[in-house]
């Protein structure tokens, strides 16, 4: 059952306006004054709170579990199921734990190929909708078995407008990029390389055969978003991938150290 | 067309209040877009047609209000108004700027009946 909405069914469900009554004070004194002839409410709420609400859960429940929790975003295409199933076989090998949350419009094929890797995988499928939001991923994490420590990975939909929004309650998001996209896809799609905590310049294989910058790709992230960190690799020959190993256990470090390693024991 | 799925959020809160403050009917809304908010105006008023249909807010007219972007410059400090990420320092033409405010992305004020 989701504990955030209540709610005690699957992961697809649609919220009706039985939310959001919890807000307290902030909203909807009335004016008084006429405008026009109707009554004129002051209401002051975010559309994104809903989500943000969700996405706070999440959050809490990961980090309850000493969990990192990175939310993958790129164009479709860039190589971000390839890079998980290298990355399992890494953590695989170290003995760390992880676990995958699939975004995509239709088919389970990206989950397929996760399981295949060896991880346990959950595939979202949003139909039209072309980001996934906080309210789904809470549900999918239930039906994953976490355990604590571990990284739990969530693909997005392949696209680099919508998902900057919506928080997932990840600790970072990590965006994507290949260089068959061009290198001046940053200052083309700022909010999402402005919303990202690391830029992974992916398919450095290719760069004898295609004309890309990556001088001047890393000028232009850092021209949106000054603090992105930046990794490049091949997912396919596994050169650079080192780099993200380490970010990823840097990461995992400086969860466990704001947080203390040991997570507490369970609520009863 | 994420649009459509924050119009269709819009909506759940105006049907949240219609139940809370007794109204069955909206006349108009008042909304405020954050210049660096990542929403089209004219996308959001596409999807928020097709949101209202069928609620108290189906005949309603939407009104956006835009809020500038706010950043702060890592060289000079200043604290400048900005309409995209890409924008330099007004000041001192540095650029990454590092934004602190303009993503609103709120209802307002409704008017009903
Ligand atoms: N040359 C090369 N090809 C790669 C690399 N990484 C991925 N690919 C290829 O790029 C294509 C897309 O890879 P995926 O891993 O499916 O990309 P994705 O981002 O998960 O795609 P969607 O989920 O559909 O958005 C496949 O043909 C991969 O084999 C790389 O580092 N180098
Ligand atoms: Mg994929
Ligand atoms: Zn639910
Ligand atoms: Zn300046």
């Amino acid at each position: 059952m989701c504990l955030t909405c209540g709610c005690g069914d699957a992961m697809d469900h649609e919220h009706g306006h039985e939310h959001g009554h919890e807000h307290g004070h902030e909203h909807g004194h009335e004016h008084g004054h006429e405008h026009g002839a109707g009554r004129l409410l002051r209401v002051e709420q975010d559309l994104l709170a809903g989500n943000a609400r969700h996405a706070t859960a999440v959050r809490q429940r990961l980090q309850r579990q000493r969990i990192l929790g990175l939310n993958l975003v790129s164009s479709p295409g860039s190589g971000k199921t390839t890079l998980l199933t290298r990355t399992i076989e890494r953590l695989n090998a170290a003995a760390q734990r992880c676990w995958v949350i699939e975004g995509d419009q239709q088919t389970s094929r990206d989950a397929e190929r996760i399981k295949a890797a060896g991880a346990e995988a959950i595939q979202i499928n949003t139909g039209k909708g072309c980001h996934l939001d906080a309210h789904g991923v809470g549900h999918a994490l239930d039906a994953l078995t976490l355990e604590a420590g571990g990284v739990l990975f969530i693909e997005n939909v392949g696209n680099l407008v919508c998902p900057a929004m919506f928080d997932l309650g990840e600790a970072h998001k990590v965006v994507i990029l290949s260089v068959t996209e061009g290198e001046d896809k940053p200052i083309k799609y700022p909010h999402m390389f402005a919303a990202s905590g690391l830029m992974i310049l992916n398919k450095i294989d290719l760069l004898p055969y295609v004309p890309f910058d990556v001088d001047a790709c890393v000028a232009h992230a850092k021209r949106v978003n000054p603090r992105i960190d930046v990794i490049e690799l091949s997912a396919h020959t596994g050169e650079g991938l080192d780099a993200w190993i380490s970010w990823l256990n840097r990461e995992r470090d400086a969860l466990s150290a704001l947080l203390g390693d040991e997570p507490p024991p369970p609520a009863v | 067309m994420h649009e459509l799925s924050l119009a269709m959020s819009l909506v759940e809160i105006i049907e949240a209040e219609a139940a809370r403050q007794d109204f069955h009917k909206v006349r108009s809304v008042l909304m405020e877009i954050g210049e660096l908010s990542c929403v089209e105006v004219e996308a959001m008023r596409l999807a928020f047609e097709v949101a209202v249909r069928g609620t108290v807010a189906e005949a309603a007219t939407l009104e956006i209000e835009i809020t500038p972007g706010a950043a702060r410059c890592p060289d000079c400090g200043h604290l400048a108004q900005i309409s995209s990420h890409l924008s330099p320092c007004p000041q001192c033409g540095a650029m990454g700027l590092i934004a602190c405010g303009g993503d609103q992305l709120r209802i307002k004020e409704l008017e009903v009946d």
